[in-house]
């Protein structure tokens, strides 16, 4: 396995409360997220719990309040040339939430493909971009790619235009596509198709994904691993089917009992929580679940837990678990 | 008696050319205290169902056909005025996108008594009091009465709404999609108070998603609905456990799980169709992986199948002619074996 990027001590303060409060939101703090080429991972967590601040921070639309990003093997702070960022652009683009926003409705599906071309592979000339903008709208299961790059955004489905985000994104010929709940607006009867789309293109196009979602389901249908975070820490980390077939830390295990499963019949002993997520301001030292916790003993209170390894490349920042 | 009784229930859009029909030939009752949840996907006719039911339409929608009993009482021939008397009182609904229907200037508290005040003469200490107590029953501490809705995290807004709509302990409220904005953690709290409260209070409730694993294990009766049909209804156990409609198995096989082998899903291909242009024959036949020849010319009805129903050809009491293609397997009139083959 070869790594392709990783942060290390990532965080990420928002001044919150008016100019003079002095107050900092802590959307994310000290993560290290390591990922592989090739390598599916997803971000899991509740509303809040800084998955798209993450996602932002990748994607150089936040700069970080401390820690780093490492690319490749090269600090993104170190990236000061405009061929060094553009470079780093086109092999990490975002594909958004919102498909009716997200494409420009003025402009056909063709522009910005073209212009991703353009900016990001210079080396083509204008017969080879016209073969490679074609090659990526098939890549994405769009048919027939001639016409749907003549089409208006008005003209797609809400699946459609995702597709389209998708297909914007391989022109950069992209190593890691961070993909920030890219299925949650569309119809269940339509989802699975774009996670296919994204394992094929693992499998294809040999990119990464980071899969952000707050859908484990969807999470395990599609990650070789997992990262759930809750109030702006990474709690769990590990491969996918252990973290799901062995939970360590408690806010996994309420996400997993949360999760409907219609082929499984309802456990009536559930403990059902009805806590609800944090706002995490000016932090005092101490676990971020605790109130919630069904487990926390005195040491919570005091000391914030950091990440334990407990299994084969399966950690969990929880004082108690074992 | 049933509580509500929905008869051929037929809503129609004016548009231009032809009316689209956003709900067909809709028929189901709804029993004291029972749990009915309406599922499909954005556009086959779930808000327009529910506004129909409470005669909230406004043009160009309107009731061209049915009747809807409440308590014996036909709403679809009611006045405005009669109607009054029973919205709120007797029946409430809790709107789609309820996270935004809350007035973002004023309090929780100001909402509330707007919402009696409207509905009855009601001295300041009966308001407070009731106030104080419905929003105990949906788990909110009192504290937020002074609170405004951005104050509060959605899953808290949305038991604010079901509070409102429980201030005059109707006998039913119906709901439209309450949770969607919700991540699971809150959807499943939220779920999971909705039937508590209904097993105090004993309402009855219709409960509108597009999420179909979320009701399995909440409602009692379910009905599938595509483009503006019911194509299958039955209790929610056996819909689950057999679903007879092919677009309902399609639906159930769109989720991932989380136990079990991991198997890879197809979903359903394609969308549905525009509501004003339907196919001649069955309204799900493009997007059909089963369908014969007869589906493309054939309206089906609703056959029964066990306890349930279902609006397939393939589930007529005579089988249909013989596949139309290599890609159809067994008709699905025997759900137990079908629905084991298609996992
Ligand atoms: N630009 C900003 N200014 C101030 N606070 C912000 C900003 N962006 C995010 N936050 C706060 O940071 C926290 C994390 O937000 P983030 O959007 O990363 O969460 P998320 O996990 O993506 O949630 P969701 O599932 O709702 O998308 C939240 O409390 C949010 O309000
Ligand atoms: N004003 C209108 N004129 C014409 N057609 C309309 C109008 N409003 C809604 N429709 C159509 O009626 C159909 C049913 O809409 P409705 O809002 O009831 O669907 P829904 O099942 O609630 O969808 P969603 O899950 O997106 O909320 C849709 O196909 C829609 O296009
Ligand atoms: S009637 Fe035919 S097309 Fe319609 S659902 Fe049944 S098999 Fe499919
Ligand atoms: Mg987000
Ligand atoms: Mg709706």
């Amino acid at each position: 396995m070869t790594e392709l990027l990783r942060t290390h001590g990532l965080t990420r303060h928002f001044k919150v409360g008016g100019t003079f409060s002095g107050k900092r939101l802590h959307a994310v703090d000290d993560v290290d997220l390591t990922i592989e080429e090739r390598e599916i991972i997803a971000l899991v967590g509740e509303s809040g719990s800084g998955k798209s601040t993450i996602a932002r921070l990748l994607a150089r639309v936040y700069a970080p309040t401390a820690g780093e990003i490492i690319y490749r093997g090269r600090p993104l702070a170190k990236l000061r040339r405009r061929k060094d960022l553009l470079s780093y652009r086109g092999d990490v683009p975002m594909v958004f939430q919102d498909p009716f926003s997200s494409l420009n409705p003025a402009y056909r599906v063709s522009h910005g493909i073209m212009r991703g071309l353009i900016l990001h592979r210079p080396d083509l000339n204008a017969a080879a971009r016209q073969a490679e903008a074609v090659r990526v709208v098939e890549a994405v299961g769009l048919h027939p790619a001639a016409e749907i790059l003549e089409r208006y955004p008005y003209q797609l489905s809400g699946g459609q235009r995702q597709r389209v985000g998708f297909a914007q994104a391989l022109a950069y010929r992209p190593k890691l596509i961070i993909a920030d709940e890219p299925v949650s607006m569309l119809d269940v009867s339509i989802r699975i198709g774009l996670l296919n789309l994204m394992a094929a293109l693992r499998e294809d196009e040999g990119v990464s994904i980071l899969y952000i979602t707050h859908d484990i389901a969807s999470a395990r249908y599609l990650s070789d691993r997992i990262a759930v975070m809750y109030g702006g820490h990474i709690v769990e980390t590990g491969p996918t089917e252990d973290v799901l077939a062995d939970p360590k830390h408690p806010y996994t295990q309420l996400l997993l009992s949360a999760v409907p499963d219609p082929r499984a019949p309802l456990d009536p002993d559930a403990v059902v929580d009805r806590g609800e997520p944090p706002r995490v301001v000016d932090p005092a030292p101490g676990c971020r679940f605790r109130a919630r916790c069904p487990l926390a003993i005195d040491r919570c209170a005091v000391e914030t837990p950091l990440l334990r390894e407990l299994g084969p490349r399966h950690s969990a920042a929880c004082h108690v678990a074992v | 008696m049933p509580l509500l009784d929905v008869q051929h229930l037929r809503v129609e859009y004016a548009t231009e050319n032809r009316p689209a029909v956003a709900v067909d030939d809709v028929s189901f009752s709804v029993g004291e205290g029972e749990f009915v949840a309406v599922v499909g996907e954005s556009g086959c006719g779930k808000s327009t169902l529910l506004f129909a039911l409470a005669r909230l339409l406004s043009p160009p929608a309107a009731i061209t056909h049915g009747s809807v009993e409440f308590r014996g009482q036909n709403l679809v021939t009611m006045t405005e005025k009669q109607l009054n008397v029973l919205r709120w009182r007797d029946f409430s609904v809790v709107m789609q996108s309820a996270m935004n229907a809350l007035n973002p200037v004023a309090s929780v508290g100001a909402q509330l008594a707007d919402a009696m005040a409207a509905h009855g003469k009601y001295t300041k200490t009966e308001i407070a009091e009731r106030s104080v107590e419905v929003l105990r029953l949906v788990g909110i501490d009192p504290i937020h009465l002074s609170s405004h809705p951005h104050q509060l995290s959605g899953g808290m807004r949305q038991r604010a709404m079901i509070a409102m709509a429980l201030l005059f302990t109707p006998d039913l409220v119906i709901m439209d999609e309450p949770t969607s904005a919700l991540d699971v953690v809150a959807q499943r709290a939220l779920m999971v108070q909705i039937r508590q409260l209904q097993s105090q209070l004993g309402f009855a409730v219709i409960f509108v998603t597009h999420d179909m694993s979320l009701v399995s294990h909440f409602s009692d009766q379910l009905l599938v609905m595509y483009a503006g049909q019911v194509v299958e209804a039955g209790p929610t156990r056996d819909v689950f456990d057999h679903p007879a409609h092919p677009y309902s198995r399609g639906l159930l096989d769109a989720f991932p799980s989380i136990r079990g082998p991991r198997v890879p899903l197809t979903g359903i291909p394609g969308s549905p169709p525009d509501l004003s242009r339907l196919p001649a024959g069955c309204s799900f036949q493009p997007r059909c992986p089963v369908s014969v020849d007869a589906c493309v010319t054939t309206r089906p009805p609703l056959y029964p199948v066990g306890p349930a129903l279902s609006r397939c050809l393939l589930n007529a009491p005579d089988p249909v002619s013989a596949p139309a293609s290599s890609r159809a397997s067994s008709p699905a009139s025997a759900p137990d074996s079908s629905s084991e083959e298609d996992r």
